[in-house]
């Protein structure tokens, strides 16, 4: 692993000037089980890391206000997904975090790390002998003549077909999420929808964030969609993997009839993906298990397959189906 | 400081409004800026080595460490308790796993010098006595929750916090907070029998 320097930051404040001042090389340090996962491979090469894990500022959260709830950038994954109130009014949000890697991880990750986290595409983590654009920008793309089975079906480029790996932010795009950050410019806030980027002809630019850009904290409008919600994520085994399919959902209802529905994919796009045609063609339909598979049919219309996923497209508009069908049951 | 599972912390400034102060002094600022602290006291001159300080086990260790040590290697390597394993060194096989301040950490994801400060425990501090074994590693005894060994530091380390968490309310529970630690074994069956023996015990403890 190349050398890096460590220093922990007494402030965010502090920890966005030096990043900033410190040039490229320079990056926050949350958790570290993306960034020093993939240091150790050499996928992520940093010079200086500034620790932002233990600032008292970023770890809160607060489920309780009527108008938002707001997740501190440095709240743990575990002690969030434990929340109360997030169980009982917003089982999405509470379920795409605990069915998220393993205990032991959701101790140490963030919830702003979460966000960031990068892609699981074997080619990019090993790298040499594999040609992987993502990682040195112009090389190739091994996936697409290689083993595409994990790699996405929608959003994928002819430069990259990187999977978007992370739950939390599919469960935040079906609530119409955003993030505040900030950098030495300022402060601005981001539409969830509008963070993470399709790899078009660069795919190393994963999100609309500038380098020396923080996370402050993620905002969710409160609302009652929120009880009739579900998570549903299938695996290769039960629990502690990546989604090969995963659906946000959340209804209301009224009665057998769909009022509001909101639809997001994961394991299945190169970004978190809101199926909105999905979500307007239930819109005023009895929620029948037909209506739920052509719900599942819309979502992945679009859907381009490789040469070892094309069973992930029938698999997602199921995993869709299915998700309506919980979610209906909560409302 | 450290939250048990169900209890958010409700720092009032935690989320908060406020807006950043960001000077114009940003320009000229130095590699580090004030607010800027490496761990502890200063970075050992010229090796780049940094002084860290950990309870290990209940004992003040100082160590001198390169920024790149993982907990585990720091342990393994430092310390010489080689009762945690490193099975993958990516956090996904659970056989590192350790208690850092009283949570469960897979201690190859955790940089050494992150847990400056901080309170470390492993396999080799849980017995209460030396002659007494903690109830969870008499449970995996009693149950022959294990084979060739390799995993069951990791998988102990976990069943511990596990139930200290309260996720020991049933056999799909157990299952689904176990399922950070893989055994190549396949000793499961005698895992999950392990800790809802060890569950009321370490209750009753
Ligand atoms: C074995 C394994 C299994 C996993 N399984 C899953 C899974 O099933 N589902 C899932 O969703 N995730 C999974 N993950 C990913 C895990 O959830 C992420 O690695 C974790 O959430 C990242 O958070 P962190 O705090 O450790 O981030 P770090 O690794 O510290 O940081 C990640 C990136 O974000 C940047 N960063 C961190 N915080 C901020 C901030 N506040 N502002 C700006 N930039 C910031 C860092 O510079 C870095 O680039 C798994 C990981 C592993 C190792
Ligand atoms: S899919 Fe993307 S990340 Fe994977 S090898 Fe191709 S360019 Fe690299
Ligand atoms: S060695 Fe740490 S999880 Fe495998
Ligand atoms: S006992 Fe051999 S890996 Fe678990």
């Amino acid at each position: 692993m190349q050398p890096f320097t460590y220093a922990r930051a007494e402030s965010e404040e502090a920890a966005i000037r030096a990043v900033s001042a410190g040039g490229r090389g320079t990056r926050f340090l949350a958790g570290g089980t993306t960034l020093y996962d993939l240091m150790k491979l050499g996928a992520e090469t940093p010079e200086r890391l500034v620790d932002i894990s233990a600032l008292p500022g970023l770890s809160g959260f607060e489920t309780a206000g009527p108008r938002e709830l707001v997740f501190g950038a440095g709240a743990r994954m575990s002690d969030v997904a434990a929340d109360p109130r997030l169980v009982r009014d917003y089982p999405v949000l509470s379920e795409a975090l605990w069915k998220a890697a393993s205990q032991q991880l959701r101790n140490m990750a963030s919830l702003g790390g979460n966000l960031l986290q990068r892609t699981r595409c074997a080619y990019f983590r090993n790298g040499e002998p594999f040609a992987c654009n993502k990682r040195v920008p112009g090389s190739g793309c091994a996936a697409r003549e290689g083993i595409d089975r994990g790699h996405a079906v929608l959003g994928g480029s002819e430069a990259c077909i990187a999977t978007y790996p992370g739950d939390w932010a599919v469960a935040l795009l079906a609530l119409d999420a955003a993030v505040d950050v900030a950098g030495p410019n300022g402060a601005r806030t981001i539409p969830l929808e509008a963070l993470h980027r399709e790899p078009g002809a660069t795919p190393e630019v994963e999100t609309t964030l500038a380098r020396d850009e923080m996370i402050l904290r993620v905002r969710v409008p409160a609302t009652p969609l929120g009880r009739a919600s579900t998570y549903h994520k299938i695996r290769d085994r039960e629990s502690y993997a990546f989604a090969l399919a995963s659906a946000a959902v959340a209804l209301r209802m009224e009665g057998e009839v769909v009022r509001e529905a909101r639809i997001a994919l994961g394991g299945l796009a190169t970004r978190p993906w809101r199926a909105r045609e999905a979500e307007r063609e239930l819109a005023g339909r009895r929620l029948t298990p037909e209506a739920a598979r052509a719900a599942g049919d819309a979502a992945l219309r679009g859907a381009r397959p490789g040469h070892h996923n094309a069973f992930r497209i029938e698999l997602g508009a199921r995993t869709v189906a299915d998700a309506l069908l919980i979610a209906r049951q909560r409302a | 400081m450290d939250r048990t599972p169900d209890e958010p912390s409700d720092t009032p400034g935690a989320v908060s409004r406020r807006p950043l102060m960001i000077g114009a002094a940003l320009a000229a600022a130095p590699l580090a800026p004030p607010g800027i602290a490496a761990p502890a006291r200063a970075q050992d001159a010229g090796d780049g080595r940094l002084r860290v300080n950990l309870t290990v086990n209940g004992e003040a260790r100082q160590l001198s460490l390169d920024p790149r040590a993982s907990l585990l290697d720091t342990l393994r390597e430092g310390l010489a308790l080689t009762g945690a394993k490193k099975g993958c060194d990516h956090g996904q096989c659970g056989a590192c796993t350790v208690h850092l301040d009283g949570r469960r950490v897979a201690s190859c994801l955790t940089l050494a010098v992150q847990a400056d400060g901080r309170a470390v425990t492993t396999i080799e501090g849980v017995a209460r006595e030396d002659d007494e074994l903690h109830p969870m590693q008499q449970a995996f005894i009693d149950h022959d929750a294990l084979q060739c060994g390799y995993c069951t530091p990791g998988q102990i380390m976990a069943a511990i916090a596990l139930v200290r968490e309260g996720r020991a309310g049933s056999a799909e529970e157990i299952r689904e907070y176990m399922s950070g630690n893989l055994c190549r074994c396949g000793a499961y069956a005698g895992i999950l029998a392990a800790i809802q023996d060890a569950a009321p015990k370490m209750r009753g403890a």
